[in-house]
């Protein structure tokens, strides 16, 4: 069990997200970075798809109480691990370093390297929470999944789920990917609605992450974007990586807990290879959106697909 | 119909005309068809999502079977649905209108010209129908309001409508499942739940349902 002594706003219970229930409204969830998920999870012994905690905003305090394997993936956070009784020795936590825990240890990660930029807390044997409509992924909107559909609190216990895999002693880590601020993208189904100079704007000047955005999607500010005339579009299905454009002209990029149906024009959708970046840009940076072809973004879901089959595989030779 | 492809994995279907905006029963009608159709063959064909919206379809697949495959099965069904008069759904909902609870009812009867009286009459004597299902867990996009109700939204949304409010917005009223922002306007709250993840039929209303408003005593 793993108890929450202190815990920054927006730490959550996710996995690699909620499919197949979108005609009922409900949203994908998951973690934003599911790389980073991933990685972890494959450094552990863990399923894949084994629930983590998204930490935005630090600190986050942690005691063990029984003793594991974690690992930190995603942005760096700075972390260290002490015994209980013993604070004076101090053992630092890099991401992408899987680290011993005993019984009664506590982990503090203060604050990310980078302001905004989130972190991943993967644990052998995985957050044990029930399973909701297949995923224990949390559902903020709706208030379903993860711990009681709610961010952690101080006070909480998380459940750590059965590990069987004899324990590993060959010392081996994986880098964090580094997000390149640029998001390759397909043009959207109206696209063509836009006018020329809308489309030079969209994939040639920098967009800044506005302070408004959330696991739902990222608002950017930028000169706006105009439809060459009015468009009256019906509630449609929309997909995280859809780049709606609503009346201000200023584009959101849907994320993970985006709402299901929508009717705002799309200029755009991210191909899915680089969405895991959205979980890396924090209000302020910048981004740009490269136009790609299908058989680019196939290729780019190929090598990701390819990159983890390695990644496995050098784990097995490893142990 | 239009077919464009969303993302490397997914396509959108419209089968309204363009421009519209409304969508004919019997195409709704056919589109529900179309859905369950699909649904029985999501596994076969490796797809993630099929989303019905007003007179569209969302596919989002796995890849397993390629996109141009996916497309052409659904041209072909298409025109080959016949609408089965399925007996339809009838759910009722209990609302309590007015009040702290539908705060707008009397703002929203005075912009129509009618006597708050008159609103709930109009409003709870309609059958309408579920369209289709998204925005949240359960929110039901309903057809079937009576013009005299159709109202512009709100200058300023609300920052939190509460969950089981009712309201009008443009041509349409819902039921809102969960408390959020929102734009339109409050005439009722239910305390119907209208999503519960825990049973096996997550979403009270379903694609086809008749839904009627029964007015009703306060909600608890």
């Amino acid at each position: 069990m793993i108890e929450v002594i202190r815990c920054g706003p927006l730490s959550t219970v996710q996995d690699l997200g909620r499919f197949g229930h979108r005609h009922l409204g409900v949203a994908q969830s998951g973690a934003l970075d599911p790389i980073a998920v991933q990685q972890g999870n494959l450094l552990l012994g863990n399923e894949a798809n084994a629930a983590v905690l998204e930490i935005s905003v630090g600190p986050l305090q942690l005691q063990f109480h029984q003793s594991c394997r974690i690992v930190l993936m995603g942005v760096d956070f700075d972390s260290v691990l002490t015994s209980e009784g013993d604070s004076n020795r101090e053992q630092t936590v890099q991401a992408g370093h899987p680290v011993e825990v005993s019984a009664g240890m506590l982990l503090h990660l203060r604050k990310p390297a980078i302001a905004g930029a989130r972190a991943y807390l993967i644990v052998s044997g995985g957050i044990d929470v029930p399973l909701v409509l297949g995923s224990r992924s949390t559902d903020l909107a709706a208030g379903f999944g993860g711990l009681h559909g709610r961010p952690l609190q101080a006070g909480d216990s998380l459940s750590i789920g059965r590990f069987c895999k004899p324990p590993q002693h060959r010392p081996y880590g994986v880098r964090s990917l580094a997000p390149s601020h640029v998001l390759r993208a397909l043009p959207g189904p109206d696209y063509e609605a836009f006018t020329p100079q809308a489309h030079q704007q969209f994939w040639m000047q920098p967009w800044r992450i506005s302070h408004q955005s959330n696991r739902m999607g990222l608002r950017l500010n930028g000169s706006p974007l105009s439809l060459q005339g009015p468009l009256s579009l019906l509630s449609a299905g929309v997909l995280p990586g859809d780049v709606q454009v609503p009346s201000n002209g200023l584009p959101i990029v849907l994320a993970n807990d985006a709402q299901t149906i929508g009717g705002y024009p799309r200029i755009a959708t991210v191909i899915q290879a680089d969405l895991w970046q959205l979980a890396h840009m924090p209000p302020l940076t910048s981004v740009y959106f490269q136009a790609v072809t299908h058989s680019v973004a196939l290729a780019a879901r190929e090598k990701q697909k390819h990159y983890f089959t390695r990644l496995q595989d050098s784990l097995a030779r490893a142990t | 119909m239009r077919v464009t492809q969303i993302g490397e994995d997914a396509l959108l279907f419209v089968f309204t005309p363009a421009g519209a905006n409304t969508v004919d029963e019997l195409i709704q009608q056919n589109l529900w068809q179309l859905s369950a159709w699909l649904e029985a063959r999501r596994e076969t064909l490796g797809l993630v999502e099929i989303v019905p919206g007003m007179g569209n379809l969302l596919l989002r697949s796995g890849l397993e079977t390629p996109l141009n495959t996916l497309q052409e099965l659904v041209l072909s069904y298409w025109p080959d649905i016949q609408s089965e008069n399925m007996e339809p759904r009838h759910v009722e909902i209990p609302v309590h209108y007015g009040e702290e609870f539908g705060p707008d009812l009397e703002a929203v009867a005075a912009h129509c010209g009618i006597s708050t009286h008159t609103l709930i009459e109009l409003h709870a004597d309609t059958h309408y129908r579920v369209y289709c299902l998204g925005f949240q867990p359960g929110f039901a996009y309903l057809s079937g309001l009576d013009p005299r109700l159709h109202i512009p939204r709100r200058d300023t949304p609300r920052i939190n409508v509460p969950a089981g409010s009712v309201a009008i917005g443009g041509a349409q009223t819902a039921v809102y499942p969960f408390a959020s922002p929102g734009g339109w306007h409050l005439i009722g709250r239910t305390d119907t739940p209208l999503f519960n993840p825990a049973s096996v039929q997550a979403t009270l209303l379903r694609p086809g349902d008749i839904v009627r408003f029964v007015p009703s005593g306060e909600p608890t």
